[in-house]
């Protein structure tokens, strides 16, 4: 697969521009972060094409603030009086603290199963690519990305219960060993990308083979261990599909699941609808809010490399 | 094969580096380790992974309802699979729905990147903003759009005099797919924005100077400069894409659950009701199989196509 890793321009890129302005960069008026002449009229209209990301979200927020009775007309209006019983009752109905542990308790699970399992494999791949059993391995993992879901979704429901995995820790694993085709991919590229010979001295000195991986790889692995991280805790936050086939307590719904089942129950209280739906995107939202900047690096790096 | 460090992949390289395989020590404990480092996880990936495959394979050959006895069928399921309407219109929605979600999405995705690349002002604020998308959940904000496309869209509609609007089009076997469409694009983008935004960056500045110099026109710049050094952005946006529209489901429970009718029942929603709920598992686990040989067809078709491309320029 000629992913963008093959791209002889990625190698040659300007460090400048990859690398978000530090704010400390002095700005003048008129100028963009390059000290170009500003082209306001793009500005403009990007930043209207920007609304159409805002409008839905504010939306969320100004619907989940209202009484029912202040619901009618468009729905853009400011509410009147703010209404927070709407979270209560959702947080009561949806049974949000359950819901927001369990997503958690997944997330945090896959994120960190997935950075200290896949970027060994991948490393023993990278490292092994000569070898024709590593490299059926490589192709065996990587080919699965074109396996569309819904071909495993009737049998592994069936397995996954006769596993006992049809709960919170073997959505865990599911996500762990799912992720491994594209994250083989990733770390695979990134490992070939560093030159082997601080390993080769390492190995002449004695160290062994997981020492080196642990000490001395897995370390200078941390751009991409952030980027398989960011992608693995958006994906496993939001899904929907996995847990809604694969969970069969109650107890172990999901944000998104619990979502659902609200809608199927209460959908004519649409207040406390969009309530939940507000606490539901709001986590993520919030470490975007923070994160942001290291994200979209962490996202764009994933691509290049 | 474990002690073997000079293999046919290995022989063609400078001899640099076979003398510093020759001078590595104990390259079988070496090798133990890697074994081990890759073993579980391949283990797990077999019966977490290819074994369901297996199996659906195996149970698309019988009349396996999900429960209960079984026989084999051979290839009963899949001859009616072919004369089945409703996995036919199926397949034709989410064929359509696909292919425009994806040209829509990379043809946007690349006008904001583009537009990001810039010299705007708010580079840095813009792209958090359009980014936003990518990190929420798709039924949960596909909830949302659900209300604004059946209570405000319409009433904004009936209120500036356009009939056709004035009614909920999710409630219109015609239009409904345009909602699931909008919802698709608006969430997709914003991966695809980042994904192209990164490959623009990797194009130097000089070569736009030069074509300035020369008099090249915008337009000129974009398809002599522009669009062929993003060749395998392009090409796996649209890879990416189109595979993961053929599978959409998300969308579709959260805005239309397949209706009205069955106007926007999916492939994906028709294997999860008819395997699980309609008693269907081994005729829907057969859909699953030729689904799965679609996907990879296309997928193996788009790459060739688009990397051919890739090379001609």
């Amino acid at each position: 697969m000629t992913s963008p890793t093959l791209s002889p321009a990625s190698s040659t890129a300007p460090a400048s521009s990859t690398v978000p302005a530090t704010p400390s960069r002095r700005r003048r008026r008129g100028r963009d972060e390059e000290g170009r002449q500003v082209n306001w009229w793009l500005t403009a209209l990007l930043a209207v094409c920007a609304l159409t990301v805002l409008v839905p979200l504010y939306f969320t927020v100004v619907t989940a603030l209202k009484t029912p009775d202040q619901l009618g007309g468009s729905g853009f209006e400011l509410p009147t009086s703010v209404h927070l019983q709407n979270f209560a009752d959702a947080w009561n109905l949806t049974n949000f603290p359950r819901a927001l542990m369990n997503t958690a308790l997944i997330t945090v699970g896959a994120v960190l199963l997935t950075l200290a399992t896949n970027a060994m494999v991948a490393y023993a791949i990278a490292r092994n690519m000569h070898r024709k059993l590593f490299k059926g391995i490589y192709f065996y993992l990587v080919s699965a990305i074109f396996v569309p879901f819904p071909i495993i979704m009737l049998p592994v429901v069936k397995q996954t219960s006769l596993l006992g995995l049809d709960n919170q820790g073997g959505l865990i694993l599911l996500y762990t060993v799912f992720g491994l085709s594209t994250n083989t991919l990733f770390f695979t590229a990134f490992i070939r990308s560093i030159p082997v010979e601080l390993e080769e001295a390492a190995l002449l000195d004695g160290a062994s083979t997981w020492t080196v991986f642990t000490k001395i790889v897995f370390p200078l692995l941390s751009p991409m261990l952030a980027t398989v991280g960011i992608l693995t805790c958006v994906w496993a936050w939001n899904d929907f599909l996995l847990p809604l086939v694969v969970l069969s307590d109650p107890a172990a719904q999901t944000l998104p699941l619990a979502n659902y089942v609200f809608q199927g129950q209460f959908n004519t209280n649409y207040t406390a609808a969009f309530a939940s739906y507000l606490m539901a995107m709001a986590p993520l939202l919030l470490v975007y809010l923070f994160a942001q900047r290291w994200v979209i690096s962490g996202v764009m790096r994933g691509s290049i490399k | 094969m474990t002690t073997s460090s000079t293999t046919p992949a290995r022989a063609p390289r400078a001899t640099t580096s076979r003398a510093a395989a020759r001078r590595r020590p104990g390259t079988t404990r070496i090798s133990r380790t890697f074994y081990w480092m890759v073993l579980p996880a391949v283990l797990l990936f077999f019966v977490l992974h290819t074994i369901p495959v297996l199996n659906g394979v195996f149970f698309s050959m019988t009349n396996y309802a999900g429960y209960g006895e079984w026989d084999f069928t051979w290839f009963t399921n899949y001859v009616n699979l072919f004369k089945d309407d409703q996995v036919l219109n199926a397949y034709a929605f989410t064929f359509g729905f696909a292919l425009v979600s994806t040209v829509l999405v990379n043809v946007i995705a690349l006008a904001i990147a583009i537009g990001l690349n810039s010299r705007i002002k708010f580079r840095t604020g813009l792209r958090g903003i359009f980014f936003i998308p990518n990190i929420l959940s798709i039924l949960v904000i596909g909830y949302v759009f659900n209300y604004l496309f059946s209570n405000s869209l319409p009433e904004i509609a009936s209120r500036l005099g356009i009939d056709a609007l004035s009614t909920s089009i999710l409630a219109n076997p015609d239009l409904a797919w345009v909602g699931i469409v909008i919802l698709a694009v608006w969430q997709a983008a914003a991966f695809n924005i980042i994904i192209y935004l990164a490959g623009l960056q990797t194009i130097p500045g000089e070569l736009y100077e030069a074509a300035s110099l020369d008099g090249a026109s915008t337009w000129r710049k974009f398809t002599s400069i522009t669009f062929p050094l993003i060749g395998p952005f392009f090409t796996i946006n649209m890879v990416l894409s189109l595979k993961n529209f053929l599978q959409v489901f998300d969308h579709i429970m959260a805005l239309t659950a397949g209706g009205p009718g069955t106007s926007t029942q999916s492939v994906s929603l028709l294997i999860y009701r008819g395997g699980f709920q309609g008693g269907e598992y081994a005729y829907q686990t057969a859909n699953a199989v030729i689904f799965l040989v679609v996907i990879v067809l296309i997928s193996v078709f788009q790459l060739r196509v688009l990397q051919r491309r890739e090379a001609s320029f």
